[in-house]
């Protein structure tokens, strides 16, 4: 293909087929199509209004990765709303209006959430969304859900330091999680040597500095601890297992802290397992690994390695034995497991439920504030209250992996704690609490200055 | 801790004469032991562990063995029972058998416990009949280093007649001598020399703890310093190793890629896609193994390797019939149609076998490692290596020894001729494109073995591929390997000194900027049909 005969292909006009577009034609084709997509969008809002009344549907977007490497983690989230969404019809809808999901996939591509966000807020006009698992996913929508004034229901645990007004927390802060974990590896295990291994984005850059941190504090010297971070879909961990392995042979009981995401764990237990990494020589506490990431995995090698939640299908007692019933006959399948963050979606849509009915109307600034001390009963036998600043309480399980890939329980926190979304371990939010309930109405309130030091969202 | 009391207690009641223990404190200590056991909290059942161990109580070591494998069950009345293989019960208390009990369940142990459990095991096995018991109780007893249990150890090393078992327990009584601060100075020396025989990570950590009296201090920092040489040589290895590993991994992923995009030009944007449906061809056998012949599991991968080749290698031919062969010449065009190609693959693969992950199974012998010196050889990587190897020399034995090869060759080189000739062009590109995905498919049961079975398996290789066959020289299947293996070393040896993420940036720079020296790749292939 030469490129010296400029002359022949001119730059107007383009070739499609045996059909030759002028310029004038193409900017024709251009206008109508801008005119369309203008429109478009416009339209369904038309028609709805014009035809609104009582007894249309209430809309509940569901925004979590169908495909991609976050697939394995999320797709049992958006079963686990649709079946919520049923059981709810069943019980007459919400405020006599039936409920409708709008199920939408972006792919573990974090822009294209933001995109489908403002898809489902702007052009579906949901009540609600329910949606996101990576840190980076919720921190790619969270303008969006500020700036058109939606509602979202993170059920993820993640790395605190954010107090939106428009995002619902129902996954666990760092000191429900993280920091118990910490707590029973230096008790219990007398562990002295320190592996921080995460993915590298948001949450366990975050994590890790709160947990060095906190480690630093309970005086573990910088040596005992080493960070590593890997890209997401890391497939090839014969390296760092060696390095973990050498690191852990001091002298001192090692453990891995991981905040590993996503598909990259099963190699990394299958080289844990290949290398010879025994639970009682070095333990790997994960927070990102539950009963749906092990599903596909044979766990004998893994047997003993832990995990930190607040929630394990294991937990015996007759609410969560109804609802997993009820889900293996919802999904047709009895050897589908649950796991914490399904927990944590049941317990927002049923606080979601019951703010809307307290509210009187699904309009986000009235359901907003209606949250604040909603309290539903969760899956282990207790309570979950919405606090003021936007996250609930939780009790805090470590559990074991067992050879039939379920947690046994080895400690459990007396009774529910409280979440700290703003690291006091941390010198720039040490001072910060967020608190939405008037006249304060600050996500981050710094107690020292007297000052609101933004933290995502106003009330508009 | 718990650990050393447990070693050393247990090593004191084995040594202490029976006569000194009354029968009756032995059968309560039993009784409280058990009753911790069966008791359901963790604190107390690891207690009990290692007071049960100490009792010397003759069922100590059944009852301990069946915690271990997970036989010992418990009661609703905290009673104790052991669970023989083929299922019968007895009585843990009394040895004796139990009729059938309801409401068992398994007694459940954490880490701690696991850990009180090991090391009372380790100390039970020390004087056992089996020598690979006693080895692995005298490497338990090393890795806790406990002065107290010195005398023990004398007597174990005293009757020990097997060579490997009694110099495991010398090292043991070294370690414990190097902690003990009464230990005479030769006595020292001589523990430094055993440990520095040894020679491995642990022992040379405790070798750094040495700091009295001088000598034996000094002869330490030697034996340290003299170990981390040995042991950085190791390291080295051990790079290498995992980057042969890796290597191998580019090079099946881009040896397909180099038959099609080298020998043809075509560049193929679906390569990825056609080793994912390799992969998935894996999958589907040991599905079908699993169901009708279990038995053949171990043989799964040399079913899978010809089948995979042949599905992948039937899509190639029919992409390359139905979609490539309209588009030669036209590089960009193909380019955009093989990449839209890849998407409506993957879509394909997510509805008939749904988004999530697959499992693939790795048969038992390629499962674990073994030991080289200081180098671990992981089964499955080498099987990798070794397969990747096989299946480079088969593609050249193809390209220089058969008819078709030759009859691609040609058409490589001057189709006109060829055709000329009586070569039937496009049906040699049609086999070409096929031999290409079919290597493809072959490279995708080896990597279903490493990565996860999802539809987006081919993504994670395709650029690697891409890059590897541009790097070593196109159209070169000796420049692809060395290529492949290049790349995978630097990867490798960088990794631990800038983390796997800088790692993969450094060796993406350091490409572009080789390319920009020599584009055309390490050995390109020359000609004056090439160059045209």
């Amino acid at each position: 293909m030469s490129v010296d005969k400029l002359g022949d292909s001119k730059l107007g006009d383009s070739k499609v087929g045996e059909l030759k577009l002028g310029r004038r034609q193409l900017g024709g084709l251009g206008i109508a199509a801008a005119a369309l997509a203008a429109g478009l969008p416009a339209a369904p809002a038309i028609i709805r209004r014009a035809a609104a009344a009582e007894g249309e549907p209430i809309k509940i977007g569901v925004l979590h990765s169908l495909s991609g490497t976050m697939a394995i983690s999320e797709t049992t989230l958006k079963d686990v709303m649709l079946m919520l969404i049923a059981q709810q019809n069943d019980k007459g809808g919400v405020l006599g209006r039936k409920l409708e999901p709008v199920v939408v996939d972006p792919a573990s591509n974090w822009p294209l959430f933001a995109e489908k966000a403002r898809q489902l807020l702007a052009v579906d006009k949901v009540a609600a969304v329910f949606g996101c698992w990576t840190s980076v996913s919720r921190k790619s929508v969270l303008p969006v859900f500020e700036e058109l004034n939606g509602i979202l229901y993170y059920p993820v645990q993640y790395e605190g330091q954010e107090c939106s007004r428009n995002v619902f927390y129902t996954g666990a802060a760092p000191n429900q999680q993280a920091i118990p974990a910490v707590d029973y590896l230096m008790k219990e295990e007398g562990v002295k040597r320190w592996v921080l291994a995460g993915t590298d984005y948001v949450y366990p850059r975050t994590t890790n500095q709160i947990l060095e941190a906190y480690l630093k504090l309970k005086g573990v010297a910088p040596d005992d601890i080493m960070i590593n971070y890997t890209p997401f879909g890391q497939s090839d961990w014969q390296n760092i297992v060696s390095q973990i392995k050498s690191f852990g042979s001091a002298g001192k009981q090692t453990a891995v802290v991981s905040t590993i995401n996503g598909d990259a764990n099963v190699p990394f237990y299958k080289e844990l397992g290949a290398q010879g990494v025994k639970a009682t020589d070095i333990p790997v506490v994960a927070f990102s690994v539950g009963e749906e990431e092990l599903a596909g995995m044979d766990t004998k090698p893994l047997v003993g390695h832990l995990a930190a939640w607040n929630y394990f299908e294991s937990v015996d007692t007759p609410e969560n034995k109804a609802f997993i019933d009820a889900w293996h006959k919802f999904i047709k399948n009895p050897k589908r497991t649950t796991n914490d963050p399904m927990e944590a979606h049941y317990i927002g849509f049923n606080m979601w439920v019951k703010a809307v009915e307290k509210a009187g109307t699904t309009e986000p600034n009235e359901v907003i504030d209606a949250m604040i001390g909603v309290s539903v009963p969760n899956l282990s036998g207790g309570y979950s209250a919405l606090m003021p600043n936007h996250h609930i309480t939780k009790p805090v399980l470590i559990g074991e992996i067992q050879d039939n890939g379920q947690f046994n329980v080895v400690s459990r926190t007396p009774g529910l704690v409280v979440a700290q979304e703003w690291s006091p371990y941390v010198a720039e939010t040490k001072d910060l609490i967020g608190d939405w309930r008037a006249p304060l109405s600050c996500g981050a309130f710094n107690v020292k200055t007297g000052k609101c030091g933004g933290g995502g969202g106003k009330k508009s | 801790m718990t650990r050393l009391f447990a070693i050393l207690l247990l090593l004191a009641s084995v040594l202490a004469p029976p006569s000194v223990r009354a029968a009756g404190q032995e059968a309560a200590a039993q009784s409280d032991a058990l009753a911790a056991i069966g008791s359901g909290d963790y604190d107390k059942l690891r207690q009990g562990v290692s007071a049960l161990a100490a009792s010397g109580d003759p069922l100590a070591l059944t009852i301990l063995s069946a915690l271990h494998d997970g036989r010992l069950m418990v009661g609703p009345d905290h009673t104790l029972y052991v669970k023989a293989a083929d299922g019968k019960l007895t009585n843990a208390a009394t040895g004796k058998p139990a009729g059938a009990v309801a409401g068992l369940h398994e007694v459940r142990m954490s880490n701690p416990v696991r850990r009180a459990l090991e090391a009372a095991l380790g100390g039970l096995r020390l004087f056992s009949a089996d020598p690979a018991q006693r080895l692995a109780a005298a490497d338990a007893v090393f890795h806790t280093r406990d002065v107290a249990a010195l005398p023990g150890l004398e007597k174990a090393i005293a009757r020990e007649h097997d060579p490997t078992v009694a110099r495991a327990l010398r090292q043991a009584r070294a370690a414990a001598l190097l902690s003990d601060a009464k230990a005479s100075q030769s006595d020292k020396l001589v523990a430094v020399a055993l440990l520095r025989e040894r020679g491995d990570q642990e022992a040379r950590n405790i070798l750094a703890g040495v700091t009295a009296p001088p000598a034996a201090a000094a002869a330490a920092r030697e034996a340290v310093a003299s170990i981390d040489r040995t042991l950085a040589l190791w390291r080295m290895a051990q790079d290498a190793y995992y980057g042969l590993s890796l290597g191998s991994v580019l090079l099946l992923a881009a040896i397909g890629l180099a038959i099609t995009f080298g020998v043809m030009g075509v560049i193929n944007m679906a390569h990825g896609e056609l080793v994912m449906l390799g992969a998935y061809t894996t999958f589907v056998v040991q599905e079908v193994i699993r169901s009708n012949a279990p038995g053949l599991f171990g043989a799964s991968l040399f079913i899978a390797v010809p089948l995979a080749f042949i599905v992948a290698g039937a899509a190639g031919i029919a992409i390359e019939r139905g979609l490539i062969r309209f588009l030669y010449g036209r590089p960009l065009e193909t380019l955009l149609a093989t990449w839209g190609l890849s998407l409506v693959l993957q879509q394909l693969v997510r509805s008939i076998f749904g988004p999530d992950n697959r499992q693939v199974g790795t048969p038992d012998w390629m499962s674990g490692a073994a030991q080289l010196g200081g180098l671990q050889i992981t089964y499955s990587r080498l099987t990798i290596i070794i397969f990747s190897f096989l299946v480079l020399f088969a593609l050249m034995a193809v390209l220089r020894l058969t008819p078709l090869g030759l009859r691609m060759r040609a058409v490589t080189q001057n189709r006109r001729m060829a055709a000329a000739m009586g070569i039937r062009t496009p049906w040699i590109d049609a086999l070409t494109f096929g031999l290409g995905a079919g290597v493809a498919g072959m490279a995708g049961v080896a990597l279903s073995q490493i990565d996860n079975v999802s539809p987006n398996l081919g993504q994670s290789y395709i650029i690697d591929s891409f890059m590897v066959v541009v790097f070593g020289g196109v159209g070169n299947l000796w420049g692809t390997a060395v290529g492949a293996l290049t790349l995978g070393v630097v990867n490798k040896f960088l990794e631990p000194v800038a983390g796997a993420v800088l790692g993969k940036i450094v060796v993406l720079v350091l490409l572009i900027l080789f390319i920009q020296r020599r584009p055309r790749g390490m050995f390109p292939l020359k000609g004056r049909a090439v160059e045209a």
